[in-house]
């Protein structure tokens, strides 16, 4: 799918790309009443919690419901509507959009053979209630939440970092987290092995993977032209043979010219 | 002449070869580098798969230890995440002068296609690599030909070897 085509006469007064990111059409959206199974967990729900929106996208049912609300709802629907797992959960970005994460839990009833998606929205320094009373599995889906996205859980039982490590800065799944890292993570394993002051020792991080100097023998070795570390470039050809001239003690060198083939065997 | 002597003059010669303690030693050790059973991700199958009986890095009196102390190689065979490098380094620290390093394949030489946050933008950020082994992953025979050239660059070496002073220290 292409941009849409936006005048481009007097680019310098206004930047015609307004959107810096393009927006995927949406997955139609039907109504709820047209699944009787789901129209019944929506009418049960109802009754107990404050629902702001549901409707049903590729077979599955997607409900809104307040932030507070969560454990209640999945204790819901485990025990009173059967589902039974809870096979997915995590955080969406929206901080720069809406200044809040979506969180969805994706819920699966092998006995309905439903799958079942809850979401909700939270501030950035919101609490979310850990919902690992109600499902196992929500265990280290909500520290990899935490980890990935900085949404803060209580009465979760171990609330560590699950992938990153424990002195880490920021939270890298975020969307205004840079691809290479900011600075504390470019020079983290220098910082931690040898201390600041071997930056200056070490260098930056080499993020140009297209980056060729062919002077450069610190990091190439020209094929066939190989140098010792850091040697200046030589136009001789090396040897790329195995062994040494003369072979090594006790070891002949094997020459090629004396190499006899045989066309058939004996 | 006793009937059991032998006139090594006139059979195979005399049975002494003649050289110099450099090369002695050195020889030695090339014939028996001892690398450490530490493998990170993907590199780590075909090293493994190295060190088995098709390949058969025996052969070349290579055999994998398990612990850093007995070791006399560390092959980074694998990506060497940020949040891993500490441990590459006491690795590394542990195991006992003369010790040498092979960065097997993209990752460890460069990073590779993991240029992220999480990754360590080559092995030799941490630690000095003797080879560099492009790949990903190499295939037994390169890692087989790395350890080749490794035992050359080694024969070259004076037998009181020192680290030397890279770009770390």
């Amino acid at each position: 799918m292409m941009r849409q085509y936006k005048e481009k006469e007097n680019v310098q007064k206004k930047p015609y790309f307004s959107d810096r990111f393009w927006v995927a059409p949406q997955v139609p959206k039907f109504d709820v009443q047209s699944d009787a199974v789901f129209a019944q967990d929506l009418a049960i729900l109802k009754e107990k919690f404050e629902i702001q929106e549901a409707y049903i996208q590729r077979d599955q049912m997607v409900v809104y419901i307040n932030a507070t609300d969560n454990v209640d709802v999945l204790t819901t629907l485990r025990d009173e509507l059967a589902y039974n797992f809870l096979s997915e959960h995590s955080a969406i970005d929206w901080l720069a959009k809406r200044g809040e994460f979506e969180i969805f839990y994706q819920m699966l009833s092998t006995s309905k053979r439903k799958r079942l998606r809850i979401k909700c929205f939270i501030k950035e320094k919101e609490t979310l209630k850990s919902v690992t009373g109600v499902y196992k599995s929500a265990d280290w889906a909500e520290r990899e939440m935490y980890d990935m996205f900085g949404v803060i859980i209580s009465g979760h039982h171990y609330m560590k970092r699950i992938l990153m490590p424990d002195d880490w800065y920021d939270h890298p799944l975020r969307k205004t987290y840079p691809l290479h890292g900011d600075e504390a993570a470019q020079w983290y394993e220098i910082d931690k092995i040898f201390g600041k002051e071997y930056r200056d020792i070490i260098g930056p991080e080499e993020r140009d993977a297209a980056r060729i100097d062919v002077d450069d023998t610190y990091r190439f070795s020209h094929i066939h032209h190989e140098v010792p570390f850091g040697a200046p470039v030589s136009q001789e050809k090396t040897a790329t043979d195995y062994q040494e001239e003369g072979g090594v003690f006790i070891v002949k060198k094997l020459k090629k010219e004396d190499v006899k083939f045989l066309k058939e065997r004996p | 002449m006793a009937q059991h002597k032998i006139n090594y003059l006139q059979e195979a010669g005399l049975p002494v070869a003649l050289t110099t303690v450099d090369k002695l030693v050195q020889w030695g050790r090339s014939n028996s580098l001892w690398p450490l059973t530490y493998g990170l991700a993907c590199c780590a199958i075909e090293m493994m798969a190295t060190g088995a009986s098709r390949y058969d890095f025996d052969r070349f009196g290579t055999i994998f230890r398990a612990s850093p102390r007995q070791a006399d190689v560390i092959v980074i065979a694998g990506t060497l995440t940020k949040k891993h490098s500490p441990f590459m380094r006491r690795l590394y620290d542990q195991m006992a002068e003369p010790k040498w390093v092979i960065s097997m394949g993209s990752c460890a030489n460069t990073g590779g296609m993991f240029n992220t946050y999480a990754t360590v933008q080559g092995a030799d950020r941490i630690i000095p690599v003797d080879i560099y082994l492009p790949g990903c992953a190499p295939r037994p025979e390169t890692l087989q030909y790395a350890l080749m050239l490794l035992q050359k660059k080694i024969r070259t070496e004076s037998a009181s070897h020192k680290l030397q002073p890279k770009r770390l220290v």
